[in-house]
């Protein structure tokens, strides 16, 4: 089942002075239910132009967005809010955590936008925190969390709504590389158990944890490929990991 | 999400952004503590001049006229008219009682300062009033101990006298005035009544200290070259303008004015001071709630600079929220919400400080904070947080969520 499907969308930049900049052209593609996708692209690409569509944080100029088979090109900015909320999971690269809320509250703002009551939201809120290994620090603020803390904070909350997808941008980039490493990891694993997980990053080794990339250049689509079941790049110390 | 919902996050998100910028929020709510002392305070002044006058004008009675030389209101500003009347003589009263169909009492009355002696004990500059039985009925006249004077006490010049409160607390501080007697400018007099307490007029002067005597006696004392005005309690206080057009009329023919001449005399009512009042404090009132209300407004002005403040300094985090699924409305309720805390505890602390201040100022000036004040007074502060709070609100609600991300 597909759950995006990108209907020759275009996106144009209105700069005022009768300028115009087409970040995206003609863009069609769709994602099934299940895949772990890689966007890559240098920067200027619109590689960043295309992940705020499929977030659902901006709209094309023209074409069609279909999430989940909803149309979603001509929504509005509440009707927008409310697809953010319940169909995707976003992972930021600066983790994007409210600074003044502990881990808790973090991971409990998309539940508390669509409605559920505290006590339940708590017990979610919980659980998710115990299931990316910080049950013990619900009540930490970001800034008393290291950074691949934060990006497991910022993980449960992208996961607590049971969002259609999970939109990844470059999350290891503020991470050093061992951290970074755990992070894709716990990717892969929400991968394995179903997700449906979209990459967005500029890092050819991120973007190989991918079992499709697909490459963007001057707002267009280059290329479109799977990667072969036993692909390249996987470090003997990472597999090792994923067994554990 | 529910607007409950929203509601009760909103209130817990502002609180906690309050908190992370004490000295800010406290530094904002000052201008809203100063503005709603200043307009409380002014408000409380208003109620206190209006309730000391109407207590102290209560004295005059709504039903009762005065027939006398001088209008108690002048608009035309021609005193030396007024000055040249003819004096009011104290038959008169006589002359109008027999007369009158629409009046229950007339009395005339003449005052004079005096002093009074009681043993060794001397009060000076006591009003000393004197004037006929029936100034009971037309006063309505209430006493702690003892009665007023009769009829015949008061044709017959007997010596008795009814004393006010303070006169009474002054001269008998340990004993019974009543069968006392005491001595009016050296003349004895015994006292058959004491007047219960009538207060102070405006705080300025005591209605208490006072004697009243029969009119006869006055005359000894102080000679029959006193001139009275003439009290007259109208029989039904719902027929005022009737009762005072007959005594207008009366009064005419006592003078014998015909139909083209004016009136040579005036007849003044409590109605005429209060309507008065009214207008000037309706005034100063409205004056003084503008000019306090500027320093309100100043208030609001910082207030809303401080929200967009806030706005631009959280720009990022209204987009973290926004991408999270927060809808406008939500992002709107919550920095109105937050406008509203900073104005709602400016208002509680504002009273706070205004109710004690007001106190203080009452005892130089008549002054009185009611419920209403300070209720009004909240729903102002509310009303501020939430008017200046709402554009910069609304800026917050339209952040483009992708531009808001990027905000560094």
């Amino acid at each position: 089942m597909r759950v995006i499907e990108l209907v020759k969308v275009n996106k144009v930049y209105d700069m005022g002075a009768e300028v115009q900049v087409q970040a995206l052209k003609e863009i069609s593609l769709s994602i099934e239910r299940g895949e772990y996708v890689a966007i890559m692209g240098p920067s200027g690409s619109g590689k960043t132009t295309l992940m705020n569509i499929l977030g659902c944080l901006d709209t094309p100029t023209s074409g069609l967005y279909l999430f989940d088979g909803v149309n979603v090109s001509d929504m509005d900015d509440n009707e927008l809010a409310k697809i953010r909320n319940q169909g995707i999971g976003f992972v930021f690269q600066t983790f994007n955590l409210i600074p003044r809320s502990d881990a808790l509250h973090n991971v409990e703002l998309p539940l508390i936008y669509s409605g559920v009551p505290a006590s339940e939201r708590k017990d979610r809120a919980k659980k998710t925190l115990e299931m990316v290994g910080l049950g013990e620090r619900v009540h930490h603020k970001p800034n008393e969390l290291s950074g691949g803390q934060r990006q497991r904070v910022a993980i449960a909350r992208a996961l607590i709504n049971n969002p259609s997808i999970i939109l990844a941008d470059e999350p290891t980039g503020n991470l050093d590389s061992k951290t970074g490493d755990e992070i894709m990891l716990f990717l892969e694993e929400l991968y394995k158990k179903g997700n449906t997980i979209i990459l967005v990053t500029h890092e050819e080794y991120i973007a190989e944890h991918a079992k499709r990339i697909i490459r963007i250049r001057d707002g267009g689509i280059e290329s479109d490929l799977p990667i072969a079941k036993n692909g390249k790049v996987k470090s003997p110390q990472v597999m090792e990991k994923v067994q554990v | 999400m529910t607007f409950g919902g929203e509601f009760r996050e909103g209130l817990k998100l502002s609180f906690m952004a309050l908190m992370a910028n004490k000295a800010r929020a406290v530094l904002t709510m000052l201008g809203i503590i100063i503005g709603i002392i200043s307009v409380t305070l002014m408000g409380a002044a208003i109620e206190g001049l209006t309730r000391a006058f109407n207590n102290s004008i209560a004295s005059i009675g709504a039903d009762v006229l005065y027939v006398q030389k001088w209008p108690w209101m002048d608009t035309s500003g021609e005193w030396w008219k007024f000055r040249n009347r003819k004096d009011l003589e104290i038959d008169y009263a006589e002359k109008i009682k027999r007369d009158a169909t629409l009046l229950a009492a007339v009395a005339p009355v003449v005052g004079r300062l005096g002093t009074l002696k009681y043993q060794n004990i001397t009060a000076n500059n006591v009003q000393v009033e004197g004037t006929t039985s029936d100034f009971m009925y037309v006063s309505k006249m209430e006493f702690t101990d003892g009665r007023f004077f009769t009829y015949e006490e008061s044709r017959g010049n007997r010596p008795v006298a009814v004393i006010g409160s303070d006169v009474a607390d002054q001269l008998f501080p340990n004993r019974e005035p009543v069968g006392q007697k005491l001595k009016v400018n050296g003349l004895s007099f015994r006292v058959i009544g004491v007047r219960s307490k009538e207060g102070s007029f405006m705080g300025m002067f005591s209605l208490d200290n006072v004697v009243i005597i029969p009119m006869g006696q006055f005359q000894d004392i102080y000679g029959k070259h006193f001139h009275p005005s003439i009290e007259a309690r109208v029989a039904d206080p719902s027929d005022m303008d009737n009762a005072r057009e007959e005594l207008r009329g009366i009064m005419r023919k006592i003078r014998g004015l015909s139909p083209l001449q004016s009136d040579d005399f005036s007849i003044n009512q409590q109605d005429l001071l209060t309507r008065a009042f009214d207008r000037i404090a309706g005034i100063i009132g409205g004056v003084g709630l503008f000019v306090t209300a500027l320093s309100l407004f100043v208030g609001g002005i910082g207030i809303m600079n401080i929200m967009f403040v806030s706005v631009t300094e959280r720009t990022k985090e209204i987009g973290i929220r926004k991408a999270l699924g927060a809808k406008r409305r939500t992002i709107l309720v919550q920095f109105l919400i937050e406008s509203s805390l900073i104005c709602l505890g400016g208002g509680l602390l504002g009273l706070a400080f205004s109710y004690p201040l007001s106190m203080l100022v009452d005892k130089f000036l008549p002054t009185s904070m009611p419920f209403s004040i300070a209720i009004t007074g909240i729903l102002i502060s509310l009303l501020v947080g939430l008017v200046s709070g709402l554009i910069p609100a609304m800026r917050a609600s339209k952040l483009d969520p992708v531009e808001a991300l990027r905000y560094e």
